[in-house]
Order: C-alpha cells, then structure tokens, then sequence
C-alpha cells in the first residue's frame, strides 16, 4: 500500500487544529483575555512566553490555541453551509435544467458579481456583530464556486449511463440526484470545501478586523493578526504565530481535500489494494 | 387480462423538433408483444428501434416527443399514466439493459447495492433483505461467490461481468417485459454467446418477455420468434424469425440476408464479393417519397416513388409493406 502522504500530513495537521481548539482550556498557559499584566508587555518568545506577549502583556501562546476555537468553528461551519446551498442548487439545477436552472444561474452570478465578503458585510450589519451572524454571514455569501461546480458535474454526469439506466429503473428524481449523481460528484465538492474552509477563516479575520466578527479581547487568528498590523515591525511574533496557525490550517485543510479526493474514487482506490 | 397482449404499439409516431419544426423520427409503427414473447426489433444506426424502446417507457425527452398512437401495457395506455405511475411500472414490470455494461453502472457503488437497490425501491424491502436478495439475483446470473461479489465496484469486474450484473438488476423485480437495447455489442463474441443463452434462459424461466434492439439481424433471428426490420423510421417487415432467413420478403430485408458473410462460403463458392445493398439510409429531415427505401431498390418502379405501401399481411403469417413484394 502506497503511503498517502497527503492524507496523513493533512489530516494530522487539521487533527491537530481541532484538538488544539478543543483542549484550550488545559492546553493554554494562562487566560487568553484576563491575564493580561502590563510588566510582560511585547515580550519576545522565550521559555517563559513560547510565543512571546503582545502590548498588553498577554500570552500569544495561549491566544493562539483560544483562537483556534474560534477559526476552526468559522471555517467548518460556515463552510458546511455554504456547501449545503451550493450542491442543493446546483445539483437540482444541473439536473432539472429550465427555469429552475435560470434562476439559479441568475442567483449564483449575482452572487460571483459581488464581492462576497461586501455582501456579508451587509448581512452583518442588518444582524449585528456576533460569532452567529458571522457564521451566517460567511454561509450565505460562499455558495457560488460549490453551486458551479455541483451544476457543472450534474450536467454531464446526467447523461452518463448509468444516471439514465437509474431513470430506466424507475428511480425518482431526487434519488437519482442522492444515489446517482451526489456521490459522483462528492471529489470536486470536497476540494472545493476544503478551500473554502480556508478562505472562511480568511474571511473571518477580515470581519473581525473591521469590528463585526469576534470583538476583542476575544482572540481569533484574524483579529490577533490585525492587531499585530502596527508592531509588524517592532514586535513580528504578534503577526508570524497566528499566521503560522492559520497557513498550517489552511494547508492541512488543503491536503486533506487531495487526500478525500484520492479515497473517494473507487478507481483510485483499487489500484492502492 | 388473458388474450390481451403484454404491450401493444398502435400506428406510434414519434417527432422530432429539429428546431424549425417537427419531422417524424418513426411513423406508423404497430407491433404487439405478447407474454413470454420474444421480439426483435432490427435496422440500422438511427432508424427508429432505439427511440421506439424508449416511448415504450415513456422516457421520450426533448426533441423527441410521441405525435400520434398509442402504447398500450396490460390493456394501460402509457401515455395515460401519471409521472409517478409511469415511474412504477419502469424496473418493476418493464427493465431495460442497455448496450454500453461500462458505463451503465453507477462507479462508485458496490454492485450489490446496486441490485438491493431495486428491492428496496419497487418491493418496498428493507435494506437488509434486499442485501441477502442481491446475493441470490447474483447467483442466479450465474455469477460465482456471489457473496463477495457483491462488495465490488463496477469497475472490478469484466465487461461480461457487469453485463450479467446488469440483467440481475434488471431482472430483479420479475419485470413482465425486458427490452434488452444491443445487449451484447460491445463484448466478446463468445461472451456475447453466454450472456444471451443466459438472458434467454431466465426469461423463458420466469415468463418475461423480451424486445430485443439490434442491428445484428442474426443474432435477433437467434433469439426471438419474431422479428419485425425497420427503415428510415418505419417497420417495412414483420416475420416469424424463420421465416425472415428463409424467404424474406421485402427488398431490404433481402438485401439484409443476402449480405450476411455465411462461414464456408468461399470454400463452397469461390472468393466472393460480399453483397451490400447500394446508396446510403436518407436523412431524416429528407426522406423521400413514397417507399422510403425505393431510392437504393431494385425493385423499384413509379408508384413506389409516389405511394407509400401499406402493411401487407401475408398468408404464411407476418406483415410486409411493399407494392412489390414476393
């Protein structure tokens, strides 16, 4: 068996992320926002402050793990429902073809016309700022590259054989899409995810910075960055340690989407046995 | 519903819109099956057998569309029932197993659940005795260690494999009619062998009867008991399958047989040129008067240039549509 080096390094990489979210609490040194002491102010990393400290004296390290709660719900959730709006439209929409299909190509170049992040920007200010409305916010707003892509694939896939050998068999519409096409389709769209997660957390730090996502004291990866923006120079590790988290992230997203890509095709997956 | 035949095709036509407007794909097209019948369908690329199947199912989708006639199943006019009815009767009393077993088979599903699939959607099983049905489907198309067969994917097994695999899906439900398109064009010619002595086989077992598409006139003659040919979208003979070797009757079924390479021919003849019947099939949009077939006819003289024929029964059984028939 070939060792599939990018499943396993991806994996392990967004493994890590998550667990690192989930054991904050023991995996932290000291109190993301509370301990903040003004005589440990821009500290360098060290033994003491692995990550260093910002101008407030708190402890990156500890921010850094906080803030993986935070990015990773952003990215998964949000993600999850733009995949969600995004194969449903398509898919139906491939598959229907007529007006539905306008409607939804009409939809999704409205959608690729603006840019997303302004309309989630309008989303947040009619909800209000909050981790809800962000998550709402970015899973309204992403939909349009999964919806192209579940369109695109419905659209050739629905005059394979075995789709209309499906129709031949009396299947009905929607387990044709569930049974025939979905799972034909479900390589591209678990990339297309996994990216997506990333552009999310991506997103997330952008809102958070103009003050509509996560507010501060609260550490996410994108506000901390946009905190560390003035000390780039003074202080690098400010920026250089929740940006190392979220290109770590980011790639380890990226690789296990290859990785997914490479399992869920049968073919593929024959010639490793 | 005895004496009643299984299905019924009454003067079908089917259109279709080639954007200006609608030209008949097929016309006039009647043939009846009856129970545990066999009956072929044969002509050549684009005369009308494919698309003819395909209104019987009533999956006819744009730009092809019924004009006229009538499909009867059981004594139901198909085009009578609803969506959902229609959805009833496909898989469950009417299968189809199509010419291309690669592509016919969802990838990136165990070919068990492929068939379980079946159970599940027209015997309303659940899903666990529908697994255990699909084994026994899978055993009764001959396929050995069904078991383990089961959990392979499309793409594990042979073309003669999927093929078997698809006639267990398509035989699962105990369909009363098995419309089999090209079943056997792109195998082995000794797989073909087995794959139709096995659909044969079945089907006689369980009283399914067979429309069988083809442009193979002698395995069609091999298989069914009737044989009815097509040209240019209509059906010019309809014969016992015998029969249609021995005396066919219309210029182009003899045109048909007389180009059939026979083994041995040469020794017993001398190097021969193989007949073919001259001229091309005319396009759709373009058919020509009168007979469709009296452009590349011998036989051909004024009326059939003005007049289509009408069907002619024969005495020895059959139907032939020719002015000059023999």
């Amino acid at each position: 068996m070939k060792l599939r080096a990018n499943l396993i390094i991806g994996g392990a990489l967004f493994a890590l992320a998550i667990v690192v979210g989930l054991l904050a609490p023991w995996l932290a040194h000291t109190d993301p926002v509370l301990d903040a002491n003004l005589m440990n102010a821009e500290e360098p990393p060290s033994w003491t402050w692995w990550f260093g400290t910002d101008g407030q004296g708190r402890d990156i390290y500890s921010r850094v793990v906080y803030g993986a709660r935070i990015s990773l719900t952003v990215g998964i959730v949000s993600q999850l429902i733009n995949s969600v709006i995004g194969v449903g439209l398509g898919l139906s929409a491939g598959y229907w073809g007529g007006w539905w299909d306008d409607v939804v190509n009409g939809l999704t170049n409205l959608m690729l016309a603006i840019p997303s992040l302004i309309f989630a920007l309008a989303i947040m200010a009619v909800l209000g700022p909050g981790l809800t409305s962000l998550l709402i916010a970015l899973g309204l707003t992403n939909w349009s590259f999964t919806c192209r892509i579940a369109r695109a694939s419905a659209l050739s896939l629905k005059s394979q054989g075995y789709v209309q050998a499906a129709t031949v068999l009396g299947y009905g519409d929607l387990r044709i899409m569930i049974t025939q096409l979905l799972p034909n389709m479900l390589g591209p769209i678990i990339v297309i995810g996994t990216l997506g997660m990333g552009s999310a957390v991506l997103s997330e730090a952008a809102l958070s910075f103009l003050g509509l996502g996560v507010r501060p004291p609260f550490p996410s990866w994108g506000s901390m960055l946009s905190e560390a923006r003035d000390q780039i120079t003074t202080a690098p590790w400010l920026s250089v340690f929740p940006g190392l988290a979220i290109f770590l992230t980011v790639l380890g997203l990226n690789l296990l989407g290859d990785g997914l890509r490479d399992i869920l095709d049968p073919q593929s997956r024959s010639r490793r046995s | 519903m005895t004496g009643a035949p299984l299905i019924e095709v009454e003067d079908l036509r089917i259109d279709l819109d080639n954007g200006s407007g609608k030209v008949p794909a097929a016309e006039g097209v009647s043939f009846r099956i009856d129970r545990g019948e066999t009956f072929g369908l044969v002509g050549e690329s684009g005369c009308g057998k494919s698309i003819s199947a395909l209104a019987l199912i009533g999956l006819l989708r744009q730009p092809l569309s019924i004009g006229a006639g009538a499909i009867r199943f059981d004594g139901r006019e198909i085009q009578g029932l609803s969506a959902a009815e229609q959805r009833a009767l496909r898989g469950n009393r009417i299968a189809m197993i199509f010419q291309e077993p690669m592509t016919a088979l969802n990838p990136v599903s165990p070919v068990g659940r492929q068939i379980a699939e079946m159970f599940v959607l027209h015997k309303g099983k659940s899903w666990r005795e529908a697994n255990q049905l699909a084994v026994e489907a899978l055993a009764s198309v001959r396929v050995s260690a069904p078991e383990r067969r089961v959990k392979d994917y499309p793409h594990q097994l042979s073309g003669g494999m999927r093929q078997r695999v698809m006639i267990a899906i398509a035989l699962a439900c105990g369909p009363d009619l098995l419309i089999a398109d090209e079943p056997t064009t792109a195998l082995d010619v000794t797989v073909q062998a087995e794959i139709i002595e096995l659909m044969r086989n079945l089907c006689a077992e369980r009283g399914t009867a067979i429309l069988m598409i083809s442009h193979d006139l002698g395995l069609v003659a091999n298989v069914c008991r009737r044989v009815a040919v097509m040209y240019a979208g209509r059906i010019v003979e309809e014969r016992g399958s015998a029969d249609i070797f021995r005396a066919p009757s219309h210029p182009y079924t003899q045109g048909l047989v007389a180009s059939l390479p026979r083994l041995g021919s040469r020794a017993a003849l001398g190097r021969n040129r193989l007949k073919e019947i001259a001229g091309v099939v005319p396009a759709i949009t373009n058919f020509p008067d009168g007979c469709r077939f009296n452009p590349r006819c011998t036989q051909a003289t004024d009326i059939c240039r003005t007049v289509a024929p009408t069907a002619d029964f024969l005495e020895a059984g059959g139907l032939v549509r020719c002015h000059h028939h023999a």
